[in-house]
Order: structure tokens, then C-alpha cells, then sequence
């Protein structure tokens, strides 16, 4: 009996310490320390939020950017991928769509396709494309905006993220950075 | 190709070159000796004491040990549970979400008091704030030290000479206030950083630069990010686990992740050979690991960098399903390799969409159960192993098997039997149970042999409590809720008692002195017959349900 009592007041304790002093601790020091980040990494224009430069927006007009797809439909209060089996008959042959689709829209691409741009990504949120998957939808945006090919390959060029320490991670571009630049450029 | 390759081998050189100061540090913590860091901690800790009623220096035997683990974790339980059926009206629930309905709630109690982290819910939609840091963040803490209390009480149980494996209750503040909490509060502080949201404000609603709505869902997510990784839990704050840019935003994130991972379960080892006094015999148990552990990041690293026939005929290199951009292929399958190695259970790509050979990796790690492991269980199984080892060996020779001095017999090899059983009965009898069920086959996403692996992972998931899953299975029906539940709750209780017991039979026996005929367990030989013993036993167990899943899928892609 005694055991039992040692173990309520035990679970108890615990319970206090690190299910509610040390996240709120964490919270208040991250608050000072960074508030911008601990906040979700939120950008305003004019005091209106326009989104997170972490998550990625769904964007569909052809004159932007657009993201990697998303089993979530870029809605962060249900996080989701596709969960595909690869190796199974009915991806190959949406994958085989996916394809033409891009192959129509540039017809530059033929034997190497951006493997980050045809397929849907692990969070639903992903907010980068590789440099070439955004180069390869650089005419598309050409043709639809009246911009020059070569601005949009340098607004790609100067958002494009380096690995971290020289090492880590993969040449990265951020979408809601880009277009916010490319929404700039176009006024 | 090779960058990657660097990315994996930095990683892995820092994990290495952790393992001997931070195993010493442990050794530091659980010696129970006066140390220049009780000035710090020591103050604390006595308040601990008292308020729970604990006496420091009481030492407990094994079946005091046992129940002490089992009724703590027992009412830690019925609380989360509480908390999970209550949150509506509780506080910390700005985006006021509703009350966890019985089943899943069991479930993820389950779940989370077993250091399994299995997730039949989503967090942003499933849990208030409160939640995530009471029923979510709490149990990180616990059921870590709760693992590795349990390994040190064997580890003193083997190497001590009285049935007095220390004091479950001290073992598991010592745990909690020198390494977890300190770790963990620096670490997420780096998290957020890099950009980790850590807040108790609610969703806030964005206008996309498009114009459109989206609700940007938030919360005290740094600080279940560092513990979950530290204390090989895995339990994500959101869905799509350490694949979402809150949970891990940077490579330099993902890098903390492995590492933190790695930390503790290979820490152990080292400090087990220091407690043990002989560092070969720690060194020895590691290498064989090692060998398992670098075959399968072989493995799924170039399976997924390779992707598969048919989509390298279109043009498309590697397989990116279910990947992010800022990871790629190398980072991911690292992730998936370490995440199963560790039985953490966190994924940053998803295993669902890994290549039949790729997926088969995580689900083959966590059928042995003992590849580094995590929360000190992964070292238990391990030496589990060995015993099994030295009694096979033992036969072979006619001689009385004997591990650190102490005759194996009867009693012990009976425990052992029941502890390594117990583990694929846990994943092979309800795997089939679910298929004999129309409507349970019914929760499979993609059919043929790739649903079998579906439901063969969530079993083998739930009784090697690690978390991991095939998310296209719908987990989130009574059936799965409670046989899971219950798998989960069986594979960690089951065994712990099974090991601690061997543990205080082991303590009351007399050494035996070492002779040219002892057969020594601390050798290179040793470890290759160890790995045998591992991957023969593993493979006799779990081949036929393998060749039905991810192999069959290999083969007919």
C-alpha cells in the first residue's frame, strides 16, 4: 500500500515538473530569446499575416511558383502525405500523368525530371523546391507574366539556400520567398 | 552521391565520438557516489525525495524494483488518460478542441507510457496544448528513464553480488533532473532557433499571397521536439511527425534529431562495460550492433537513392515520395535507419512511401529489437542475445554456460525464452488476427503485398514500442486501438519483468573464477557469433511474414 501511495505522489510530481514547468519555462525563455521564430516564423504586410515562411501555401495560378504537391492541400490543421506504395502499379501510372503534364508545360525537360517536382512531399508542407525543380518551371511563368526568362532564373539564383555548415541538407529554394520577391518584381 | 555520403558519415563520426563522455557522465549519475554535481542537483533532489516519500539510500531488490516500475507507470497512466478524456474543459485549449474519445485515448495512453509513441491521433486536430505538454510531454520524460532505470537495475543486478539493484524512484529523478531536463530545455531552445514554434497562442489564420485562407496551426512544440528525440520517444506534435517544417526546419534540426537519438541507447553500452568493469565486453556487444545497424543504412540508403525501375524510366532519379527537399535522399534514409535502430519512432519522410527493400529495413530493426535500441530496453534485448549466445555456445562445448562470472541455468534460460518469445508472438498472432477480419483489412491503403507489410509494421511497431508506422493503414478503429494498445503494454512490461527477474537470480549466485575453459564473451569471436545468433533468430522467426511483405514487393516491381 505504501508502494502504491510513493507512486501517486511520484507520477504526480513528475506530472508538475516536466509536463508543465519545463514547457512553460521553455515557452517564456524562447518567447525573449526568439520571438519571431517561436511564433511560427510569421510574415506581415501591413499588419495582416500572409503565412509562415516554414509552411508551404497552395499557389495555382501559372504565374507563380508553385510548391511541391501536398496530400494535406496545404491545410496545416490536418498534416498528411500520400502514403503511396511506390512500387505499385496505380502510382506508376499517376506518376506517368504527373509527367506529361510537366514535359507539356517545358518541353526542355525530357530525360531528367526534377525528382521533388513530380512527387508530393513527407509533411505537406514542404517549403522548398530544389533550384531545378524551380528553374523548370521558369518558362511557364515566362509566358504568363511577360517577365524575362533570365530574371526569373537570378530571383531563383538569389533564393536559392546553400547546405548548412557546407554539409547539411540540400541546395534548397524557398516558394513563399521567391514569389513574394516575384509578386514585387511583377508590380 | 557522395556528399551524401559525407552527410552520413559526419553524422555518424559525431554520434561516436559522444558515446565516451557521455556514457562516463551516466556512469557519474546512476553510481549513486557523492559527486561535485550533487552541489547542483542535490537540492532538488531532496525536495523530490520528500515530497514523494522516497529514502534515498534504500535499496531495492528485484520484485521491489518490479513493482514500483509497474505502479508508477500504472498511475502515470490513468492520468494521461485523464487528461485525454477531459482536455475540452480543461485550460491551454485556445483552438478548443474536443474530448479523445475511450478507445483512442487507452491507446495513446498505452502508447505513451510505454515509450512507444504510436499515434493513432493527429495532434494539431486531436490534442489541446495541455494535452500535448501533460498527457504528450510528461511520459517523454518518464517512460525514457523508466527504460533506462530498468537497464541500469540489470546492469547492477549482473555485476553486483547481492540482490539490491538500486532504488527505482531515485534512479528515475537522477535520470530526469542531471540528463533530461537539461538536455532538453538547451536543445529546444537551439529548435526553436532554427525555427520550432514555442507558444501558447492559438492557430493564427494567414492570407496567402494568393488571397486564400490558411490557419496556421502552433503551439509548445520545442519543447516535445527535443525530449521525444532524447528520449527515444518519437511522438510528434503534429501528423506528419519531424517531416513538418515546424517539427524540424533546418538540416541543422534534422542533425540534432539523429544525434539526440543516438545519444543515450549507445551511451549505455559504454556505460555498461564500465559498470560491469570490462569496457571490451560494452565494446564487444557494440560492435555487433554496429555491423546490423551500417547493413541496413546500406540498405535503405541505396535502395532510395537508387527509387525504382519504372520511374527511372521516365527520367525521374531516386524515390522523393513522402521526402522533403531540405533533407533529400541521404538525410531521410539516415533518419529511417537511426529512427527504428534507436526505436525512437519519429519519421522525416514517410516509411509507407520508402522502396519494398527500403521499408523492409525499419521493419526488419525493430523485429530484432536490438540494434542499439532505445530508453535501455534496446541494451536488455541485446543482452539477451548474449545469454542465448553463451547458452547455445555452452551446449555445443558441454559445458555450464557462464556470463560475467555467473552460471546460466534453468531458471535464467527460462526467463530468457519467455522475453525473447514474447515478441514476435506480440506481432505475428494479431497481424493475423487482422486479417482474418473483413473489416480490419478494410483499414489497409494499398492492397496486395504491400498491405500485409502495412498492418505486419503497426504490430511490429507497437511490441517493439517504437512508434514508427506505415501510415496508410486507418489505425484509428477499436480493433487497432486496442490490440495495439495492448501489444504495446504487453512487449514493455512483459520483458522487464522477465529481464529484472533474471537480474536478481543472477545477484545471489556465487562467482564462478575464470579458467582456460571459460568461454569469454569480450572477444572479437564473441561478437561474430552474436551476430549469428541475432540475424538467425530473426530470420527464423520473421522470414515468412517478410517474404509475404516487402520482399514479395520487391521482387514483382
Amino acid at each position: 500500500m505504501k508502494s502504491l501511495y510513493t507512486a501517486i505522489r511520484a507520477s504526480i510530481l513528475f506530472m508538475i515538473v516536466c509536463g508543465l514547468l519545463y514547457p512553460l519555462l521553455t515557452t517564456e525563455v524562447a518567447q525573449i530569446l526568439f520571438p519571431f521564430q517561436a511564433q511560427g516564423s510569421l510574415v506581415e504586410d501591413n499588419g495582416k499575416v500572409k503565412g509562415s515562411v516554414l509552411l508551404a501555401q497552395a499557389f495555382t495560378s501559372p504565374k507563380l511558383f508553385h510548391p511541391r504537391a501536398s496530400a494535406a492541400e496545404y491545410d496545416p490543421t490536418a498534416s498528411a502525405a500520400t502514403n503511396a506504395a511506390v512500387a505499385s502499379p496505380d502510382y506508376i501510372k499517376s506518376m506517368k500523368e504527373t509527367v506529361d503534364a510537366i514535359k507539356k508545360e517545358n518541353p526542355s525537360l525530357q530525360n531528367k525530371i526534377p525528382a521533388d517536382l513530380v512527387t508530393t512531399s513527407g509533411s505537406g508542407f514542404d517549403p522548398d523546391l530544389s533550384p531545378e525543380a524551380a528553374k523548370a518551371q521558369v518558362p511557364r511563368i515566362a509566358k504568363a507574366t511577360g517577365l524575362s526568362e533570365q530574371l526569373l532564373l537570378s530571383l531563383i539564383d538569389k533564393h536559392t539556400k546553400g547546405r548548412q555548415l557546407g554539409i547539411f541538407g540540400e541546395p534548397r529554394v524557398n516558394v513563399f520567398e521567391l514569389n513574394r520577391d516575384l509578386l514585387a518584381q511583377s508590380k | 552521391m557522395s556528399i551524401g555520403i559525407i552527410q552520413v558519415a559526419v553524422t555518424l563520426l559525431i554520434a561516436l565520438l559522444l558515446i565516451k563522455p557521455v556514457g562516463s557522465y551516466l556512469v557519474n549519475v546512476f553510481s549513486y557516489e557523492k559527486t561535485r554535481l550533487d552541489r547542483v542537483f542535490g537540492p532538488v533532489e531532496r525536495l523530490f525525495y520528500r515530497i514523494m516519500g522516497v529514502h534515498e539510500e534504500q535499496s531495492m531488490d528485484s520484485k521491489q524494483y518490479v513493482t514500483a516500475v509497474l505502479f508508477s507507470n500504472f498511475v502515470m497512466m490513468i492520468l494521461i488518460y485523464a487528461v485525454l478524456r477531459l482536455q475540452k474543459h480543461l485550460p491551454f485549449n485556445p483552438d478548443g478542441i474536443d474530448n479523445m474519445p475511450s478507445a483512442l485515448a487507452f491507446n495513446t495512453a498505452a502508447s505513451f507510457i510505454t515509450n512507444t509513441n504510436w499515434q493513432a491521433y493527429s495532434g494539431e486536430s486531436g490534442l489541446s496544448y495541455l494535452s500535448q505538454m501533460l498527457a504528450i510531454t510528461f511520459p517523454m520524460f518518464t517512460s525514457s528513464a523508466t527504460g533506462f532505470a530498468v537497464a541500469i537495475a540489470f546492469i547492477r543486478g549482473i555485476s553486483g553480488n547481492k540482490n539490491e539493484l538500486g532504488n527505482f524512484y531515485v534512479d528515475l529523478v537522477r535520470l530526469i533532473t542531471r540528463v533530461l531536463l537539461p538536455l532538453s530545455f538547451i536543445a529546444a531552445l537551439f529548435l526553436v532557433f532554427q525555427g520550432v514554434p514555442q507558444t501558447l497562442h492559438g492557430a493564427v489564420t494567414a492570407t496567402t499571397l494568393e488571397g486564400a485562407n490558411q490557419v496556421i496551426t502552433r503551439g509548445p512544440v520545442a519543447s516535445l521536439e527535443s525530449i521525444k528525440h532524447l528520449g527515444t520517444n518519437g511522438g510528434g506534435y503534429f501528423g506528419t511527425n519531424a517531416a513538418h517544417p515546424f517539427e524540424n526546419p533546418t538540416p541543422l534540426t534534422n542533425l540534432l534529431h539523429i544525434l539526440f537519438m543516438l545519444l543515450l541507447p549507445t551511451s549505455l553500452i559504454y556505460a555498461f562495460g564500465v559498470m560491469i568493469k570490462n569496457k571490451r565486453q560494452g565494446w564487444s556487444v557494440f560492435a555487433a550492433m554496429s555491423v546490423i545497424f551500417l547493413i541496413m543504412l546500406g540498405t535503405v540508403l541505396f535502395q532510395e537513392y537508387k527509387g525504382t525501375p519504372a520511374l527511372h524510366a521516365m527520367g525521374i532519379h531516386g524515390n522523393m515520395e513522402g521526402k522533403e527537399v531540405r533533407f533529400g535522399f541521404f538525410e531521410s534514409a539516415l533518419f529511417t535507419a537511426v529512427t527504428t535502430a534507436a526505436t525512437t519512432g519519429s519519421v522525416n519522410n514517410m516509411h509507407d512511401s520508402l522502396t519494398p527493400l527500403g521499408g523492409f529495413v525499419p521493419l526488419a530493426e525493430m523485429m530484432l529489437n536490438n540494434v542499439f535500441g532505445g530508453k535501455g530496453v534496446g541494451l536488455l534485448n541485446g543482452l539477451l542475445y548474449v545469454i542465448l549466445s553463451v547458452f547455445i555456445c555452452g551446449l555445443m562445448v558441454g559445458r555450464t554456460p557462464e556470463f560475467l562470472g555467473r552460471k546460466i541455468e534453468a531458471k535464467e534460460m527460462k526467463l530468457a525464452s519467455i522475453a525473447l518469445l514474447i515478441h514476435p508472438i506480440l506481432i505475428l498472432v494479431p497481424t493475423a488476427l487482422a486479417f482474418l477480419r473483413p473489416e480490419s483489412m478494410a483499414s489497409i491503403l494499398n492492397p496486395g503485398s504491400h498491405g500485409i507489410s502495412e498492418v505486419l509494421y503497426a504490430f511490429t511497431s507497437g511490441a517493439a514500442n517504437n512508434g514508427s508506422a506505415f501510415a496508410g493503414l486507418t489505425a484509428n478503429k477499436n480493433f487497432y486501438n486496442i490490440s495495439i494498445g495492448l501489444v504495446m503494454l504487453f512487449g514493455r512490461y512483459i520483458s522487464i519483468i522477465a529481464m529484472l527477474a533474471i537480474a536478481g537470480s543472477l545477484a545471489t549466485k556465487s562467482r564462478v573464477a575464470a579458467s582456460v575453459g571459460t568461454f569469454r564473451t569480450d572477444t572479437p569471436l564473441f561478437t561474430v557469433i552474436l551476430l549469428m545468433m541475432i540475424l538467425i533468430i530473426g530470420a527464423l522467426t520473421f522470414f515468412p511474414a517478410l517474404a509475404l511483405g516487402p520482399i514479395a514487393e520487391h521482387l514483382g516491381m
